[in-house]
């Protein structure tokens, strides 16, 4: 048993070592040499600064508790009632995901009549990321014992009773890993704060690349880039610790119902208009098609796909080896939980520039190389595969292990017969969503991003800082074909994934 | 607690590995310009027609990879984290506002190109010791929507004091100085025209006349402009005296959608520049003085919306109509910038944003 364990944790050794290459060494490098001279006590005294710190948490805080109030009743709906157009539902749901901020933030400031508030930074935070935790929660949702629930009422549970004693504890720990990504994705956030917040809302993220961008002052970026990480780090620690805890077993079967049109129609409407009025904004803003796709905009589409192929696999490979040493628990499972989640709260700016630094002798000069774009997004994929692996890992009864191993299986063949099938489907969601993230990434992107065609984001971002309205027009109508791809490639991989089973 | 010892054994490791990287030395070899490849670093705005490169290697039997990354700035630290060992060989898109740090780091090799007499002179004077060649120019200025102030009866603005005075309260968008490089030139514009002393109180009053502050260009011109895409609430905005032929539609119009305000305009001028370190010199020169040919400058307007440096280069009808490049923009001197940029942004952040 103990050997089985130990040759397990070997699986984690790939992609500890993927992150140290590609994440801790670059960004340690950045950061080393920025702090060269000093300048770390200077930012921390700052006021302004510990403003803006407690801002960035503050908003990502809201934004994700909103997030999970909201995805919470469309992950029930698509769990646990069976309706027509089900799934296309839950595979329509991932492309809000992928849209470019720039343009999507556009669309909600037309809606909000150019209003800047935090209102308008939660409802974009809220549209980007409640497809995270639909898609997190739902396939978890989907498998929980009803017998649990069942047992609760026969002993005179009212609704509410059973939903908190009962669902939420066994959900758990899928709602903390969704909320524990839409928290990072949220307290990095950059165009989202600057377009929607105003100019007088920052975020950390802001303050690092306005340092680096206009203020050329490298030193107190590293210092901030310092304290978004201890103050990540810490929070990650802590949130895969609960989640640890909160692991509970369940039967692996689908127990769906009927609809009930009371819950479903209004949760629907409201899911509907969230995600309807802003992709609706954005198609009339769009030109005419035929003027959109060109040369480049169908370089970029292929570019695009391309990377978003490769750092797929690569992050999907990495991250199965990864989910099954952390979903074993333990001081190793937490740290390297940790580890991997970090890369996605951390400016882009610093990682951007870190690569630069450090990966810059043949025969690794990777800078300006194309393979760099792929090995960044195949980090931002990771934790989403992990995160889709790890709970499945984790519900699965030891009892079938055991049984099998009685029966005389190997410690090989048990895994292969017992853990591999399950994995199948959490493996393919995972797949699916580290390549929507690599087909709308943006930041990093247009840092790493050299030779050759720009992927459809940059190029978005690129139309948009022309005048003219034929380049706008041109911008919005790669935006919904960006969106128009995306939802092709997830109806059909969720198609695939449904075969599978 | 064994917590601390990964994170320093990896940061003492990577600080061993960085300061070993710095330390590299160029050979001197003789350098063969035919058949090589160079590459060219650039922001994200740099575009070129199909072709014009081609014509370059034809000629010259050298090579050019177009190595695209962020805005201008991102670019400028970049060379000063790669000195020595530079990304690429020609480093395109410093500007007036950046020249200083690039010049103080010394990112660039020297070259003065036999081409530069033909240069705008005020251009060429600000790199006396040739340490990068202006390569296009270009203005900041207020735009204004036509439409707009024809159907409210209301002369357009034509001064910086005008957009404080009541008549145009609201009517004003702007993007931040401290995250928008227009944003910025803007502000460089109201010191030059009020001096340093003065213009804080100028922003106070644009401040009590409602102007509104977005986060950059794109926001202010594609959302909240009323005279261009986003048809938005707002007539004033600030953008370049390069856009009104790209709003205008109808070739034979004679009138474009929007105009320029020609006294608030504040002068860019690009650079590109040699990065020191780099392994073809004589290649890269060769480069420079092909980006100041006919070919290329005349190029320059339809794909990157700037003015070729070269005052004498034939610019599109559109553009001889309808674009503007003042005789006499506002200027700040590059060293000025440099000295006072980051404490005119936090005077400029207490009093609009504070």
């Amino acid at each position: 048993m103990e050997r089985r364990r130990s040759r397990l944790t070997l699986l984690g050794v790939a992609p500890a070592l993927y992150v140290l290459l590609f994440f801790a060494w670059p960004v340690a490098a950045i950061v080393a040499r920025g702090l060269s001279g000093g300048g770390l006590s200077d930012v921390l005294r700052d006021a302004t600064l510990r403003r803006v710190a407690w801002f960035t948490v503050w908003q990502a805080g809201l934004s994700t508790l909103c997030a999970v109030a909201l995805g919470l009743p469309l992950a029930f709906v698509l769990a646990c009632y069976r309706f027509r157009g089900r799934a296309l539902v839950e595979s329509l749901l991932i492309v809000p995901f992928v849209l470019p901020t720039v343009v999507v933030g556009a669309a909600f400031l037309a809606l909000l009549h150019g209003e800047q508030s935090v209102r308008g930074v939660l409802l974009a935070h809220v549209f980007f990321n409640v497809p995270v935790v639909v898609r997190t929660v739902t396939p978890l949702w989907r498998k929980l014992d009803p017998r649990f629930a069942d047992a609760a009422r026969t002993l005179g549970a009212g609704r509410v009773q059973v939903w908190r004693n009962v669902t939420l504890p066994l959900l758990r720990q899928s709602v903390l890993a969704a909320a524990g990504i839409v928290f990072l994705f949220t307290f990095t956030s950059f165009g989202v704060v600057l377009l929607l917040g105003g100019p007088r809302r920052r975020t950390l993220e802001v303050e690092i690349y306005q340092r680096t961008a206009q203020q050329l002052d490298l030193r107190s970026a590293a210092a901030l880039a310092l304290v978004q990480l201890v103050v990540l780090g810490g929070l990650l620690l802590w949130s895969s610790r609960s989640q640890a805890r909160a692991a509970v077993r369940q039967r692996l079967a689908d127990h769906s119902q009927p609809a009930r049109p009371v819950v479903l129609v209004p949760v629907l409407l409201t899911a509907l208009a969230l995600f309807g009025l802003p992709m609706v904004a954005l198609v009339r803003r769009a030109g005419r098609w035929s003027s959109a796709v060109g040369t480049i905009g169908r370089a970029a589409l292929v570019m695009s796909l391309r990377t978003a192929l490769i750092a797929a696999l690569v992050a999907t490979v990495l991250g199965a080896m990864a989910g099954v040493v952390i979903a074993r628990h333990g001081r190793v499972s937490r740290w390297l939980d940790a580890g991997l989640m970090l890369p996605l709260g951390t400016s882009a700016v610093t990682v951007g520039f870190g690569l630069l630094i450090t990966f810059n002798r043949a025969p690794v000069d990777l800078r300006g190389s194309a393979v760099i774009v792929p090995i960044a997004h195949a980090l931002i994929g990771l934790p989403f595969v992990v995160r889709s692996v790890v709970p499945v890992l984790r519900s699965i009864d030891p009892r079938q292990r055991d049984a099998a191993a009685m029966l005389g299986a190997t410690p090989a063949q048990t895994w292969w017969s017992i853990d591999a099938p399950l994995l199948r489907r959490a493996l393919l969601t995972g797949l699916a969503f580290a390549f929507a993230i690599s087909l709308g990434e943006f930041g990093a992107t247009s840092f790493l991003i050299r030779r050759g065609s720009p992927t459809l984001p940059t190029l978005i971002g690129e139309l948009l800082g022309k005048p003219g309205v034929a380049n706008n027009q041109q911008a919005y109508a790669l935006a919904v074909i960006l969106a128009v791809v995306t939802a092709i490639v997830m109806v059909l991989v969720d198609a695939l994934n449904q075969r599978a089973l | 607690m064994h917590m601390k010892r990964p994170v320093l054994v990896t940061l003492s490791v990577a600080v061993m590995l960085s300061a070993s990287a710095c330390s590299s030395s160029s050979s001197s070899t003789k350098e063969v310009v035919e058949g090589s490849t160079i590459t060219l670093v650039t922001h994200d705005s740099f575009a070129v027609s199909d072709g014009i490169l081609d014509a370059f290697t034809k000629a010259s039997g050298i090579k050019v990879t177009v190595a695209k990354g962020k805005d201008a700035g991102v670019m400028v630290n970049e060379a000063v984290l790669t000195k020595g060992k530079p990304v690429g060989d020609v480093l395109w898109g410093t500007d007036n506002t950046l020249l200083s740090r690039a010049v103080k780091e010394k990112i660039f090799r020297p070259y003065k190109s036999p081409e530069l007499g033909k240069l705008d002179k005020a251009a060429v004077d600000l790199v006396p010791g040739g340490e990068a060649t202006p390569v296009d120019r270009g203005d900041v200025c207020i735009n204004t929507d036509t439409a707009y102030f024809a159907a409210k009866n209301l002369p357009a603005p034509t001064t910086l004091d005008d957009l404080a005075d009541p008549r145009y309260k609201d009517l004003f968008v702007a993007p931040s100085a401290a995250t928008s490089s227009p944003g910025l030139a803007f502000l460089l514009a109201t010191v030059a025209k009020y001096g340093p002393e003065k213009y804080v109180d100028y922003w106070k009053k644009l401040r009590a006349n409602g102007v509104k502050i977005v986060d950059g260009w794109t926001t202010a011109y594609t959302v909240d402009f009323s005279g261009s895409s986003g048809k938005g609430t707002r007539p004033i905005v600030v953008s370049y005296g390069s856009s009104p032929p790209s709003e205008v539609t109808d070739p034979a119009a004679t009138t474009a959608p929007t105009a320029v305000m020609e006294s608030s305009c504040f002068r860019q001028v690009e650079f590109a520049g040699i990065l020191a370190g780099t392994r073809h010199p004589l290649a890269a020169q060769k480069l420079i003085d092909f980006l100041l040919t006919d070919t290329f400058q005349a190029d320059m307007p339809g794909q990157m919306y700037v003015f070729p440096a070269r005052s004498d280069v034939k610019v599109p009808d559109a553009w001889a109509k309808f674009a503007v490049l003042p005789k006499t923009p506002l200027v700040v001197s590059p060293s000025d910038i440099a000295t006072n940029r980051d404490k005119w942004i936090k005077q400029w952040n207490d009093a609009v944003l504070g």
